[in-house]
Formats: structure tokens, C-alpha cells, sequence
């Protein structure tokens, strides 16, 4: 069994954010390896200046869900991007950017946080992704 | 209990799932095979985690215990 965990990571609010870094932290404590490719909007969050940025919250969120979230920040929960540097530190954590959401965003990799391994192409991502499970965010 | 030899403690208290886990495993990388680490955790899902943790890395869980909503575990290294 592969035990690569590959995570697509497409949208770019801090709960699906921090749910994809919440499942890195947690394979990379069992040890398994994980894949991150950004795509679209996950890709814009990590853009250097803003990755700590307030990203919003999907829709269905709603005015009790943005509490919650803001409650449990104030709570001391970790930002999803220190979540997945703490990872990163861990385990064997790997983070591509899609090619072609850099040429459709305008952005290079020193636009991006140092965190971004590399930009890679969708038959990279699958070569790479093995037989292990696909996770898409 | 008492009787342990614990080479680090670890105090994840009011830290959220995954965190727990994530501060036992760069935990317990610091101390030597067969040595014991304790982690002190808050997070309800921490009884469960750490069971999968420890079965799933071959560290074992040697003893656990909780009091007044903190669950205690002590792990020793593979």
C-alpha cells in the first residue's frame, strides 16, 4: 500500500485552508507522506505578503460560523500556515504550485511563501501522487 | 504511575486536534529508543489519536489516565 497522502488543494478560505493543514499535521505525525499541489485560490494564499492575510470563510459560514472561527483564534488555535510548518518540520511534506494557475495568477515562485517546494504540471502531480489516496480541497 | 522514568514532558493543553499528536511526534524524536515521553493534552479526539498514533508508529502507549478534562499519556520510543 502507498501511504502517500496527496492533497489538491484549490480554495483559498482559512477553514478549507486550515482543514488542508489539519490533515498534513496529522499524516505527517503517523509518518505518511504528503503531497500539496496548490491550485486557483489555494495557490493565492500563499502569496508571500499575504498568507497571513484574513482569507474569509466559505458562505455557509454564515455570521455564527465566522464567531466560532474567530472564538477558536482567539483560543490560541494555530494559524493553518504555522500548522503546516510545523508539518513541514515534522514530516515529509511537499508543496508544488501549479504551473498553470502561476500563469493564470501572474505569480513566480518568489512571490509565493518559502514553504512552496516547487512549481510542478498535473502529470507530475500524478506521477508523484503514486497509488496513494487524492484529496481534493 | 510515579514509578516512571519520564525523559520529556510535553504540555499540549488547549491545543487543537492535530496538535496534540504533532507535539508528541516532534517530541518524542528527542529522546532515545525505550525511552519515556509524557504528553498532557486537552483535546477531547486526543484519547483516540493517540491510540492510532502509537499503533500506527510502533511508539507504545504505556500508560494513560484522565482527570478534570486532561488526558495524560505516557509513550515510550520504538
Amino acid at each position: 500500500m502507498d501511504e502517500t497522502i496527496s492533497i489538491v488543494l484549490f480554495s483559498g478560505t482559512d477553514d478549507k485552508l486550515q482543514a488542508a493543514a489539519v490533515l498534513t499535521a496529522g499524516a505527517a505525525a503517523l509518518g505518511r507522506p504528503v503531497k500539496i499541489f496548490l491550485q486557483y485560490w489555494g495557490l493565492a494564499a500563499f502569496r508571500a505578503d499575504q498568507i497571513m492575510a484574513d482569507h474569509g470563510l466559505v458562505p455557509e459560514a454564515g455570521a455564527a460560523g465566522r464567531a466560532a472561527v474567530d472564538a477558536a483564534a482567539k483560543a490560541g488555535q494555530a494559524h493553518w500556515a504555522d500548522t503546516l510548518r510545523m508539518a513541514k518540520e515534522l514530516g515529509e511534506v511537499d508543496i508544488q504550485a501549479c504551473s498553470a494557475s502561476m500563469d493564470i495568477l501572474k505569480l513566480k515562485q518568489s512571490d509565493l511563501d518559502p514553504m512552496v517546494d516547487g512549481v510542478e504540471g498535473v502529470a507530475a502531480f500524478y506521477i508523484n501522487a503514486g497509488e496513494g489516496q487524492i484529496v481534493f480541497i | 504511575m510515579g514509578n516512571l522514568d519520564i525523559k520529556l514532558k510535553v504540555d499540549a493543553s488547549g491545543l487543537s486536534c492535530p496538535l496534540p499528536i504533532l507535539r508528541a511526534a516532534q517530541g518524542i524524536k528527542t529522546v532515545a529508543s525505550g525511552e519515556l515521553i509524557e504528553v498532557v493534552a486537552t483535546d477531547a479526539g486526543s484519547v483516540k489519536d493517540f491510540a492510532a498514533w502509537a499503533s500506527s508508529t510502533g511508539n507504545a502507549l504505556v500508560e494513560q489516565d484522565s482527570a478534570n478534562g486532561k488526558f495524560r499519556f505516557v509513550l515510550r520510543r520504538k
